[in-house]
């Protein structure tokens, strides 16, 4: 499968890339690693009239301690998070479900920022990013703007950058080596998530976030209420489908993914 | 691009698959295409040493890289430890993935010098054997382990 024809053009520098989107209009789109994107090209689902291929602009790879959170630049490969020692040190729940994404040779190629921006429910690092109350920098035309986890998964593939936006860096909190666990179901090794559920300590509490249980990624919060009101995991995950929307398709009923969130939530909060 | 330490210099479409451009411009046609949609590993390369999939890459992304595919593995008469241990563990059935599985298997050894059974299982799990012959692969990759480990 060969996608539509497209122009490409390649960024050295994040401005450079916010100037090749600007002069190329709203059919250009930016390609990192190409996981989710060329795929998508390839099935013609998505037909982009010109690629900005920002992938060699190197200074957005980075994961670095910045004192009260961790800067990770949104060109940072699956494989660097999973290899990195800041992160193993700082924030180990990233570093575990960074290497849960596809497979080795998908984790060489693929970036957190890609994946990000790409709003897939599915993924596993939207998910981990929305538990630890990330905030994603945007580079646009007009300068730079934050956007909190919880404002920037809007719909099904849809999130809080515009067009000309590049996603630069994602900052979360740190939560430390331990207390997280990430519970990924699916049938086939290296398959996307039926349902997945992250639990993370932090500042305290624990947050719960679930993967492909609606349009976006999504917080239980329901699950984090009643534990903050001292309910036992089990009591808690017995609320890890209220307020989701599950999906239907060839895997599985929304009805079954219900089950599988509260089995998986439990699990996770037992491990966390 | 560097395709097996030789320079290549081809015209391209920007929509050319890298998979597309090795076998097609490169005449290098032991990289096949599988499934065609990064499930299956068969298109597995190396990109600078790392494994990719080649069937998800455009040759655009790979201007500039070195990349070396199952021909390049030999060192002219003598082959790589991985395919001599795939050669004498039986660990390819119809062969079709096998190309794919070394190149993955490569790539896993550089990063993991002394894998466990696990490690290799999980390493390949970008890699589909339709024969299932996962068995006589991960045996494969062991042994392989083994004889760069005593030749250190």
């Amino acid at each position: 499968m060969i996608p539509a024809a497209f122009d490409y053009v390649r960024a050295d520098s994040a401005d450079h890339a916010i100037a090749l989107i600007g002069e190329h209009g709203e059919d250009a789109k930016f390609l990192a690693g190409g996981m989710s994107l060329l795929p998508l090209m390839k099935l013609r689902l998505a037909t982009p009239s010109v690629l900005v291929d920002v992938g060699r602009v190197r200074d957005l790879s980075y994961v670095r301690d910045a004192g009260d959170h961790l800067a990770i630049g949104a060109l940072t490969r699956h494989r660097d998070l999973e290899t990195s020692d800041v992160l193993a040190k700082e924030c180990g729940v990233l570093r575990a479900v960074a290497a849960q994404v596809g497979d080795n040779q998908v984790r060489h190629r693929g970036t957190i920022g890609g994946s990000v921006a790409h709003g897939d429910p599915a993924s596993d690092l939207p998910a981990a990013l929305l538990a630890l109350d990330a905030t994603f920098v945007a580079h646009g035309p007009k300068g730079e703007r934050q956007i909190a986890a919880t404002d920037f998964f809007r719909g099904f593939l849809e999130t809080a950058l515009a067009p000309d936006e590049l996603l630069g860096e994602i900052r979360v909190r740190k939560t430390g080596a331990s207390g997280f666990a990430y519970e990924k179901f699916n049938r086939r090794a290296q398959d996307w998530a039926i349902v997945g559920a992250v639990a993370a300590r932090v500042n305290g509490g624990t947050h719960v976030a679930l993967v492909n249980m609606g349009a976006t990624p999504l917080r239980a919060t329901a699950v984090e209420t009643a534990l903050s009101q001292g309910a036992s995991p089990e009591e808690a995950a017995r609320e890890a489908a209220v307020g989701t929307d599950a999906p239907s398709d060839l895997n599985a009923s929304p009805e079954y993914r219900a089950h599988l969130a509260q089995v998986l939530v439990r699990r996770a909060l037992e491990a966390c | 691009m560097t395709v097996n330490g030789t320079a290549q210099d081809h015209d391209v479409e920007p929509r050319t698959l890298l998979v597309q451009y090795l076998r097609e411009a490169c005449a290098l046609t032991g990289t096949k295409v599988g499934c065609d949609t990064s499930s299956c590993g068969a298109c597995t390369v190396l990109l600078d040493n790392e494994s990719v999939k080649s069937c998800t890459m455009l040759a655009a992304q790979a201007d500039g890289a070195s990349v070396t595919t199952i021909e390049g593995l030999a060192d002219g008469d003598n082959w790589h430890p991985v395919q001599t241990a795939f050669h004498e563990n039986h660990g390819l059935q119809c062969g079709y993935c096998t190309a794919g599985m070394v190149m993955a298997a490569v790539s896993l050894l550089d990063e993991i010098p002394n894998p466990t059974e696990k490690d290799v299982r999980l390493g390949l799990e970008g890699n589909l054997c339709r024969c299932t012959g996962y068995h006589n692969i991960v045996k494969s990759v062991l042994a392989a382990a083994q004889k760069m480990q005593d030749a250190k």
